[in-house]
């Protein structure tokens, strides 16, 4: 079964990776021995606790899609382009309030915003890739692969484009199954509040959160970024409070003097 | 094709611009300042710490002690055992305090 597979990976050239001799550190070398199959699945393994915490979001944005009068081809056109499920249940609610185009727009870009922080930081670490797998990468760059990569680079190991495809894929294809099942079986799900749902992605965030807690500065970064996006939660309102929360810590960070930090990136 | 349509399409076109534009803009720089560089390693921290303080604010006993639980798990295990504590622990108390 695995010779079945590989060819196929071959095809989309994810084995085709040139890397330059320079960004072989000591701790990388012990992981270029694995196939990238074994990559692709150790990336798809690493996404399984953000896959199960997103998966009732999927199904629940493709039930409330077609309780806001979207087709089925509309729910799923939205999750395969837009794949990011916070800014699709805003986009969902502003349907269904009649208004106009041009402001639903602008609040999926408010809600996506925080992207723009992971994109500049995720960037460092895979701007040696081919130009199509960077530009891959970043269309699947919702919160767990970015996480994900960011503690993989944490724990010494090289970020490859097997891996992080498959960290993607299977967020990706599975979103697309759950808003698919969503929307066929919606009306069906029972209730989501004494099953938990709704509190699975807070927990598997902070969970994301204390993995970083090694980093300098974590704990004053954290505590001002939570005081800063629980305010701004109150006074500005939802979603802005997730830019301002995070650029509160982000310009702690840049501020309190600069560290002899061990810098991972090359 | 219906208005529909076109939204999610720009909507997909904005959300991909958040997802290319970070990087987009740092690339034009050949050197990233030592403070840029401070506060790019502060992102994973500071970004999924908003998404995690607003639930904590409205959270109700079971959902604050299923979060205390997680983090305590996480001082010492990796990300799935914390993930099935907090979930086991948030699904036991709303069942026990519903």
């Amino acid at each position: 079964m695995l010779n079945s597979v590989d060819p196929w990976l071959n095809e989309i050239g994810v084995t085709a990776q040139v890397r330059s001799p320079t960004d072989l550190s000591a701790s990388e070398k012990s992981v270029s021995s694995a196939t990238n199959l074994d990559e692709f699945i150790a990336g798809a393994r690493t996404c399984l606790p953000a896959t199960v915490a997103s998966a009732p979001f999927g199904l629940l944005f493709g039930a409330l899609a077609i309780e806001n009068g979207f087709s089925i081809f509309e729910t799923c056109l939205m999750s395969l382009t837009v794949f990011a499920g916070a800014s699709q249940m805003v986009g969902l609610e502003l349907f269904g309030q009649k208004v106009a185009p041009w402001l639903i727009v602008v609040s999926i870009f408010a809600v996506n915003f925080r992207h723009v922080l992971y994109s500049a930081s995720l960037g460092r670490r895979i701007s040696h890739w081919p130009l199509w797998q960077q530009a891959l990468s970043f269309f699947v760059l919702a919160d767990p692969p970015y996480a994900e990569a960011e503690r993989r680079a944490e724990q010494g190991k090289r970020i490859t484009f097997a891996w992080y495809s498959g960290v993607g894929a299977m967020l990706y294809v599975c979103w697309q199954i759950e808003t698919l099942l969503g929307a066929i079986f919606g009306s069906l799900l029972p209730n989501k509040q004494a099953l938990g749902i709704d509190f699975l992605l807070p927990i598997y965030f902070l969970g994301l959160v204390m993995g970083f807690r090694k980093r300098p500065r974590w704990l004053p970064i954290v505590l001002v970024s939570a005081a800063a996006s629980m305010l701004a939660y109150r006074l500005v309102g939802s979603p802005w409070h997730v830019s301002i929360g995070a650029l509160a810590g982000i310009v702690l960070a840049a501020a309190l003097p600069l560290q002899e930090a061990k810098d991972e990136t090359p | 094709m219906s208005v529909n349509v076109w939204i999610i399409l720009a909507a997909a076109v904005a959300t991909y611009l958040t997802r290319i534009g970070g990087h987009l803009v740092l690339s034009r720089f050949p050197r990233i300042h030592p403070r840029v560089q401070a506060g790019l390693d502060a992102v994973p921290a500071a970004v999924l710490t908003t998404l995690v303080a607003p639930a904590a604010l409205t959270a109700g006993p079971a959902e604050f002690t299923a979060l205390l639980v997680a983090a305590l798990v996480a001082l010492r295990l990796g990300l799935m055992p914390m993930f099935l504590a907090g979930a086991v622990t948030l699904i036991l108390l709303r069942q026990v305090m519903s």
